[in-house]
């Protein structure tokens, strides 16, 4: 008997026949001996009699072919196109996943990062060759250091991780500079997993703040945490709780006074665009994920990125080349001595900075201001909402998220995991989970500016109507998702047993299951 | 595995043999953390610091540190978990364990929490509403 599902809007769906009711078989699966997706024209170049391996060293060559896919295109279009659709994706759901601020991409961007100016230029083209990309380049990174309130920006790095490897290396550069060989480097205990990975990347030792009872730096804990050894601290603000650390001028000068420098996590500038500087905090370093905060497609890694503002003093150690306008004209010279060189080949990711700098030129200073307003009203609101059937740990107006939690939920036998699935029955993604691990079974929580009130309250409901279920019927709850291609996975054996690749079966006969379903 | 009343217990959820020096995560820990899929065992012969981090087992919420319950010498380490990761949550107290440490203070081990202590004061962290933190 397989459980069924009551939306709350009248339909009941049964698994095996929702709208996706067979789950697509890997490409393998499809595969037919002898089929092709091309044909091609009678090779017109001369080859060697044996063919074109006698040109190739003999141990370049592997002992058989590779087992590939043979489809047609017509197949081939079919089964992404299949994939696409099954997919929860910002462009097709409410995707509230919190600290990653997942918003709406505007569709111009695309458009205008395809000029071919833009998608055909290399690397090596002579300056002269790519001004207009320079420019863009030369424009953004100045737009960057007004926004963060800072003086210098790289936009080497990829990633908001690699910012933070990129800040931490110029920290140690400049202590080492001034003669100071300094070991430690303080997070709170609510930081980004990235920022003590980072920091430990780069040779320091970590250490961990405690957070107070209202979720901000204990002060008091800071004051003993850092000393004459102390080369960074780093900080998110608003801080993984969506709060604003109110103290942060007190923070930055206890972190200053013994010498040390403050470093934001720029993870969460959608809550700061317009309203606050880093710079103006106290922060000397700041890097920004270009791709949260600035509307760049980023499901699945990328590719982003994550340039680094600093303030002067730390400016002779930026990554080189540097951009350089003379005139008119823009051209990369080479940085001094005291860089800390090259963290990227070439410019980075341009494609990301190309969207970037679209978001930021079409909505100007004021409509920047509003984004950060919207991000910040929408999270309050649902907030407000959804602390009737969930804990709010801290209760306190909050930025652009807020974190959740479902113990009350847990007494009844239901996880945060499980409402999380539940949330897919109902046409929503997941928020992130069991983040920050200060907060016990943690719903963390991002709308983003681009949802309507609609939406918001569409998600609400269905929070309210799963903690409803939690209730009357946590089996539900417990055993969901029931309306999706895929039932629950093995999170675990796949964890414990990675079988990341396909392998033809034994016999050459295709594998158990596939292809099953409603059939052809 | 000696008798459960002669364990030590740290506010970072790890327990402590102080006769045979073994060192694992608490049954709270493990059900807190949930399914563990890998654990990074230290070097034998490590040097560590009461406090500081020895090994991390990570589970599918998340990966967490393992504290040095003393100051001492990593003299062991629990090799079955390279392979076996889930005996962590089957049996911490027992074949779960991580690392075997020779304190360098044997009387060191008597600052840690008994077990009553322990079950006292992860009562009141729970109870204590509001944010707390949850190392492991």
């Amino acid at each position: 008997m397989k459980p069924t599902a009551d939306l709350g809007t009248g339909y009941k769906l049964v698994p095996g026949t929702g709208p996706h009711r067979a789950s697509e078989p890997l490409i393998f699966e499809r595969s037919v001996s002898g089929r092709r997706g091309f044909s091609l024209p009678p090779l017109d170049v001369p080859m060697p009699p044996a063919g074109v391996t006698a040109w190739i060293p003999a141990e370049r060559l592997r002992a058989a072919p590779a087992a590939l896919p043979e489809v047609s295109e017509r197949e081939l279009v079919q089964h992404f196109m299949k994939l696409a659709h099954q997919n929860f994706s910002v462009e097709t759901n409410f995707y509230p996943l919190g600290s990653c601020t997942m918003k709406y991409n505007p569709r111009i961007h695309e458009e205008l990062t395809a000029l071919p100016g833009f998608s055909t230029a290399h690397p090596y083209e002579p300056d002269a060759a790519v001004q207009g990309t320079l420019q863009l380049l030369g424009e953004l990174g100045q737009w960057l250091g007004d926004i963060l309130g800072m003086d210098g920006v790289t936009l080497q790095p990829a990633a908001g991780a690699h910012g933070e490897f990129t800040g931490l290396l110029m920290a140690r550069a400049y202590h080492e500079a001034q003669g100071r060989s300094r070991k430690k480097v303080v997070v709170p205990d609510s930081s980004h997993g990235t920022n003590p990975a980072s920091a430990a990347l780069c040779g320091y030792e970590v250490v961990e703040v405690r957070s107070n009872a209202r979720g901000r730096v204990d002060l008091a804990a800071l004051h003993r945490a850092v000393d004459q050894d102390t080369a960074v601290f780093m900080l998110t603000n608003p801080n993984t709780l969506g709060l604003f650390e109110e103290e942060i001028l007190e923070i930055s000068r206890l972190v200053h006074g013994v010498g040390g420098l403050m470093y934001l996590d720029g993870a969460n500038m959608n809550a700061l665009l317009g309203l606050f500087r880093p710079g103006d905090m106290g922060f000397d370093i700041t890097h920004v994920n270009i791709h949260k905060t600035f509307s760049i497609p980023h499901g699945s890694g990328g590719p982003g990125g994550g340039p680094v503002g600093v303030k002067r003093h730390l400016v002779p150690f930026l990554p080189g080349p540097l951009l350089k306008k003379e005139g008119q004209a823009y051209r990369w010279v080479e940085a001094p001595p005291s860089s800390i060189g090259r963290v990227r080949a070439f410019a980075g990711n341009i494609g990301a900075m190309v969207r970037a700098y679209l978001y930021i030129k079409t909505l100007g200073a004021e409509g920047l201001r509003h984004v950060a307003e919207h991000a910040i009203l929408n999270a309050n609101y649902l907030k407000a909402r959804l602390k009737t059937a969930y804990t709010v740990p801290v209760d306190e107006p909050c930025m652009h998220e807020f974190v959740a939690s479902a113990v009350e939920q847990k007494r009844l036998g239901v996880k945060a995991l499980d409402i999380a699935k539940r949330l897919l029955d109902y046409g929503c993604y997941a928020p992130t989970i069991y983040f920050p691990l200060i907060v016990e079974e943690a719903l963390m929580i991002e709308p983003s500016e681009t949802e309507s009130r609609q939406a918001l309250d569409q998600f609400a409901d269905a929070l309210l109507a799963i903690a409803q279920e939690a209730k009357t019927n946590p089996g539900q709850v417990q055993m969901a998702p029931h309306t999706l291609p895929v039932e629950r996975l093995d999170e675990v054996r796949a964890a414990r047993e990675p079988n990341l690749r396909w392998r033809p079966s034994p016999d050459g006969a295709r594998p158990q299951g596939a292809l099953q379903g409603p059939g052809p | 595995m000696a008798n459960r009343d002669a364990l030590r217990f740290t506010k970072t959820h790890e327990w402590f043999d102080p006769t045979a020096g073994a060192v694992g995560i608490t049954e709270h820990a493990q059900e807190e953390i949930s399914d563990v899929v890998f654990v990074e065992l230290p070097n034998v012969g490590t040097v560590v610091r009461a406090g500081q981090e020895a090994a991390v087992v990570e589970s599918v919420k998340a990966a967490f540190s393992i504290y040095a319950p003393v100051a001492g010498t990593i003299t062991a380490v629990n090799e079955r978990l390279r392979r076996e990761p889930a005996l962590v949550n089957t049996a911490p107290h027992g074949d779960g364990w991580i690392f075997t440490l020779k304190a360098q203070d044997p009387a060191a081990a008597a600052a840690l929490m008994t077990q009553v202590q322990y079950q006292a004061w992860i009562v009141t962290e729970k109870d204590s509403g509001g944010v707390h933190a949850e190392h492991s």
